[in-house]
């Protein structure tokens, strides 16, 4: 009798999971799949098998489902069409083409560490590159990439000390920490009230995401609330962020001068709807730039109009968006919609991935243009000197900075905009804001020689 | 004290939202002895079903009855389906059993949720009103701020509360089902279809988190943490008793007014961000004066 | 044929009363355990211990843990997670704060911390029944994943409240490659696997089962039922923390609050009903089974060449494995366990059925 369960089940599930796939390609038109897509064009040579011995293998971690997917997904597509394109278009880096395995992280540190362990040793030289995409994930891989010679780039995540490659020789936060993005905040809140001196006695709300990703900011602006007198309030948000009423109604109470927003996935779109409820006006809040584009405001729509955040890169498209949508999604090669293409996370991936295409292509100006291993890698990573030159010639004119690293050095810019959402899109509201350095070494130097010492590491790896 | 309402208002008015969801909890339980876990893939499921419909469907000439007709027929053929497959293989076994199917239930939904319409965040606006106002300026200095959109759900969410509670209390399949809730066997005996009533509860328990989706959907959007909203309503049912549906919506507003007003003014002490164990706090102290919850029926055990 | 117990008489109460009384059983035992130490040893890559068999011998251990607790004594728990986090935490102060004790003495007091803090949850326990309980297990679940990340003491003040911890060393030996993590972790397993079986088979085991089975006969022959929830607690939680350490320890390396959330709870749940509830061998089936399903079934399509995007697998594993939890549950509700039994039966007729 329970074997006639079992086959009965199993007989009525099949059914079930055939309509399933039916109904999955009847909506294909509204959501475009990449099975669907992939075999309309011709992939050859662009989409790169991972077991081809003469490419160069670069692993993508991803999510695509879960809470985080609509942030998620945006970054993987612009990561990977560029990857798709240097491929179509230059035919790899000087020859040398690039294959890429996806790795489903849900945005879990479990899963994402099984992932790095997974795609660390495949392809012709193991892996070149991590870019986790995830602050959590980030502390947990930094543990384990020395011991196995990849870099990782942290693209405005990930540990706010990592910067100092004398403690830190496998990370590269380039473009950016938190705690750049949380100083560039605050020095924009000086300049706006006609001095940094100005902030004294003002009330600063920062509503962060309850996890070392919304932690991260804090003991940089708890310096500058003692430097310049301003109070700080700190409002913890329980992942994913969709039940923050209290947060809210304390802002209500407490009435700052201004709010930090520090969220990440449906935590932003919600925090600009309790924004509305409690009156709060938006252009008094600043965003982190992971709390800056377009699916953080379109389901609050024009009641976060007026809300700024700190921005790596915006939104816009130059002409490298113009040779994806030709190479790619004429070619039925994309992996979104085209709409998608150009929006603020998906240059986030897009530039992502150039800078991970030209530390390889630096690499290969000493190592050789073959396949090269994470180590090699590395040092194109830490010798990286890009000009506006280059970035005029890889066509990200506006979309990718100079920016020079050196060993001691793995952020290379300590600059950000601030850009606004104006209803339709996103703008540029400021122009470049520094960092202050001044404030920022003495914390990295303190940050990265604790680390040091409980890990045994040397102080500084650069001087020797 | 204007502030304080405040507080204790808009406490109990997610308190309202929590109800909604824990009554999906409570009428599966109640009917069938499930503690059905899949009860937030269910609002997701609903709600993205819903929404993406709504935008296939956007050109005809009735897209919001439209839509509802569909996500109503596939949440029902999504109740038969767990009635076929889940629940009557699995007749007689330990309640854990059947827990732990329903987890099987919300990953399957979690999937196919996704498969069929996408991971993507989706704008829902079946006409809510944004924006908040001033209430009872008469009363307190300066008022109370609510939000317009809290004070629609909560009116949504309060009749079908009232609703659900007059089906039960008043039809003749509301009867039935409580027979069913207290004795399988002894309504079966005198002639109550019970798979028939399976698949009304798991329907009804679908229309529920449709609502709760659309309602939580409107404001948020819709994407995949309102899954997670589940686990607010577990001490809701917890705090009232599974079985009882006065008790979802008494607990449930407890539970909001307590979790809110425990932010506000014992949060700021700590470091903040209670909210979360001190429902579940509230509920286990609750617990320890009445084991079987506030509303909840007590049973007898025989030797 | 292969698995009869006929002829073999036991002449003293001792050989009556051994853990494997049945001579099959020992060679069984015997082989797993040599190839457990030595041909896994040889064979399997950095990969496979890394991303398989670590990560499956912990959660065996936490699946054995939670088995006393709900598959021996019969209450359910919904807070393993929190258990394992309180032993990793726990490890990690009493290794930072005194140094020089070493870490094996560390990992067993972040167990013993899980215990007493075990012990304190499952008090509500004597008041509260089922499901109730389940939930109510839910708020020290909450609470920890609050406390560890909400009071800095706890994370020695670090900036983002993220822990990175050193290769575990003992005695100036170094667990640091892959091999070394997968033999410390095997071994812990097995001596705390013979603990467990022991326990069960022994008076404490047989109260919890009398709990289980009926907590107000059980009153009434004697065990009360104080001790025997509160032991049960008590025991499993140490496993538990156990289990949390060596996971923050040898498996993350570096862990937030988040890597011990919920989801943690549930699926070592899932280990111990698909695995079989009280069994022991069960919690490492299911320990086996729920660990490595998730990652068979996302690496199928590229294994079979099919190419499809990262979202449908990932939305596919979703549902294949909701669906195979459903399967298992309405066709073996007794879990893997038994499966391993119905097996043996049969062995010890095959290949001769009459």
């Amino acid at each position: 009798m329970k074997y006639g369960t079992l086959l009965r089940t199993l007989l009525l599930s099949v059914p079930l999971v055939i309509a399933g796939c039916g109904q999955e390609d009847g909506a294909s038109d509204a959501t475009t799949s990449n099975e669907v897509t992939q075999s309309a064009g011709s992939s050859d040579g662009i989409i790169v098998d991972v077991s081809d011995p003469n490419a160069q293998f670069v692993p993508v971690l991803s999510y695509r489902t879960g809470p985080y997917a609509p942030n998620g997904m945006p970054v993987a597509n612009g990561f990977t069409e560029y990857l798709k394109l240097i491929n179509a278009r230059d035919g790899g880096i000087n020859g040398v083409k690039i294959s890429f395995e996806e790795c489903e992280t849900g945005y879990a540190t479990a899963r994402s560490i099984e992932c790095y362990e997974r795609l660390k040793g495949k392809g012709p030289t193991g892996a070149a590159v991590f870019n986790p995409m995830s602050t959590g994930a980030t502390f947990a891989i930094t543990e384990k990439a020395p011991v196995d010679k990849i870099p990782l780039i942290t693209m405005g995540y990930g540990r706010s000390e990592s910067r100092n490659g004398g403690v830190f020789p496998w990370n590269f936060p380039i473009y950016g920490t938190y705690w750049t993005a949380a100083d560039v905040l605050v020095t924009h809140l000086g300049d706006i009230n006609g001095g940094l001196d100005n902030l004294k006695g003002k009330k600063i709300a920062l509503v962060y995401h309850d996890s070392p990703f919304g932690k991260e900011p804090i003991p940089l602006l708890e310096k500058r609330a003692s430097m310049h007198d301003f109070e700080l309030i700190k409002l913890p948000v329980t992942h994913p962020g969709v039940e923050q009423k209290s947060a809210w109604i304390n802002i209500r109470k407490e009435q700052p001068d201004y709010v930090l927003l520090w969220g990440w996935g449906v935590m932003n779109s919600t925090a600009i709807k309790e924004a509305t409820g409690v009156r709060y006006p938006r252009d008094q809040i600043y965003g982190i730039w992971w709390a800056g584009a377009e699916p953080d405001v379109r389901p609050a729509a024009a009641d976060a109009v007026g809300y700024q955040a700190v921005s790596m890169i915006s939104s816009g498209q130059a002409q490298v968006h113009k040779d994806i949508l030709s190479y790619l999604y004429d070619a039925g090669l994309g992996s979104g919609e085209r709409a998608g293409v150009g929006e603020v996370l998906y240059n986030v991936g897009l530039l992502n991935a150039a800078l991970v295409v030209e530390s390889i292509r630096t690499a290969q100006s000493k190592y050789g243009e073959k396949p090269l291993t994470g180590e090699q890698v590395r040092w194109g990573i830490e010798n990286l000197n890009i000009t506006e030159e280059n970035i005029q010639d890889l066509g990200l004119s506006g979309y990718m900075y100079p920016v020079n690293l050196s060993c001691s050095d793995h952020e290379g810019k300590r600059a950000a905009r601030l850009h606004r959402w104006n209803g339709e899109s996103w703008e540029y509201s400021t122009d470049w804001i520094s960092a202050d350095d001044a404030v920022l070494q003495p914390m990295v130097k303190s940050a990265a020689d604790t680390y040091a010492k409980e890990a045994g590491l040397p102080a500084n790896a650069c001087e020797s | 004290m204007g502030f304080f309402v405040e507080v204790l208002l808009s406490g109990l008015m997610a308190g309202v939202l929590y109800s909604l969801v824990a009554l999906g909890f409570v009428l599966i339980f109640k009917a069938s002895g499930v503690f059905n876990f899949a009860q937030g893939a269910m609002v997701l499921f609903a709600a993205l079903t819903f929404v993406r419909l709504l935008d296939i469907l956007k050109d005809s000439f009735a897209p919001i009855t439209l839509s509802l007709i569909i996500t109503i027929a596939m949440m029902v053929m999504l109740a038969m389906a767990i009635e076929r497959l889940v629940l009557r293989p699995l007749v007689n076994q330990p309640g854990i059993s059947l827990f732990m199917a329903t987890l099987g239930i919300a990953y399957f939904l979690d999937g196919f949720g996704q498969t069929l319409w996408g991971s993507d965040i989706y704008t829902l606006d079946i006409g809510i009103p944004k924006g908040s106002i001033f209430i009872l300026e008469s009363v307190f200095d300066g008022g109370v701020l609510v939000a317009k959109e809290d004070l629609v759900a909560t009116v949504i969410a309060g009749l079908l509360v009232v609703t659900l509670a007059i089906f039960f209390q008043k039809t003749r399949i509301g009867r039935a089902l409580r027979a069913v809730a207290d004795d399988h066997q002894a309504a079966q005996s005198i002639g109550i279809p019970l798979n028939y009533i399976w698949v009304i509860v798991w329907t009804v328990a679908g229309l529920v988190a449709l609502v709760a989706g659309v309602i939580w959907g409107s404001k948020l959007g819709v994407q995949f943490s309102l899954s997670l909203i589940a686990l607010k309503a577990l001490p809701v049912l917890i705090l009232g008793g599974f079985e009882s549906v006065l008790g979802a919506v008494i607990g449930g507003l407890i539970i909001g007014a307590g979790e809110k007003l425990s932010e506000i003014y014992i949060g700021p002490y700590v470091g903040g961000g209670i909210e979360y164990w001190f429902a579940y706090m509230l509920a286990l102290g609750f617990l320890m004066f009445r084991p079987q919850g506030l509303f909840g029926e007590v049973h007898i055990d025989r030797v | 044929m292969f698995y009869r117990e006929a002829g073999q008489f036991k002449t003293s109460y001792k050989a009556d009363q051994a853990v494997f009384p049945i001579f099959q059983d020992r060679i069984f035992v015997a082989i797993w355990l040599f190839l457990g130490f030595v041909v896994v040893p040889m064979l399997a890559n950095e990969y496979v211990f890394r991303a398989i068999f670590i990560p499956v011998i912990i959660m065996a251990l936490a699946a054995i843990g939670l088995n006393l607790l709900v598959g021996y004594c019969g209450q359910v728990s919904l807070g393993s997670g929190a258990f394992m986090a309180v032993g990793a935490y726990a490890a990690y102060n009493f290794m930072i704060r005194i140094p020089e004790l070493n870490p094996l003495i560390c990992f067993l007091l972040g167990g013993l911390s899980a215990t007493v803090v075990g012990v304190i949850f499952g008090i509500p326990s004597l008041r509260i029944k089922g499901f109730y309980l389940a939930v109510a297990t839910l708020a020290l679940q909450f609470f920890t994943d609050w406390t560890f990340s909400r009071i800095d003491w706890f994370t020695n003040y670090t900036p983002s409240g993220s822990i990175a911890v050193q290769p575990v060393e003992v005695w100036g030996f170094v667990f640091d490659s892959p091999i070394r993590k997968y033999l410390l972790c095997l071994t812990v397993l097995v001596i705390f696997t013979v603990i467990a079986k022991n326990l069960v088979r022994g008076r404490i085991g047989r109260a919890w089962m009398a709990t289980r089975d009926m907590d107000v006969a059980a009153e009434i022959i004697g065990i009360r039922p104080i001790y025997a929830k509160l032991s049960a607690f008590a025991v499993s939680s140490f496993f538990i923390g156990v289990a949390g350490a060596l996971w923050a320890y040898v498996h993350l390396g570096s862990w937030e609050p988040l890597a011990f959330d919920i989801n943690l709870s549930f699926s070592i749940l899932f280990m111990v009903i698909i695995g079989g509830l009280g069994s022991i061998v069960g919690g490492m089936l299911g320990a086996t089974f729920i660990t490595l399903l998730p990652l068979f079934l996302n690496q199928l399509p590229i294994w079979l060449g099919i190419n499809m995007s990262t979202a449908m697998v990932s939305h596919l594993e979703y549902m294949i494995f909701g669906g195979l939890i459903i399967f298992f549950l309405a066709v073996e509700p007794l879990g893997l366990a038994r499966i391993w039994q119905i097996t043996k039966e049969k062995l010890r007729l095959w290949p001769f059925p009459h």
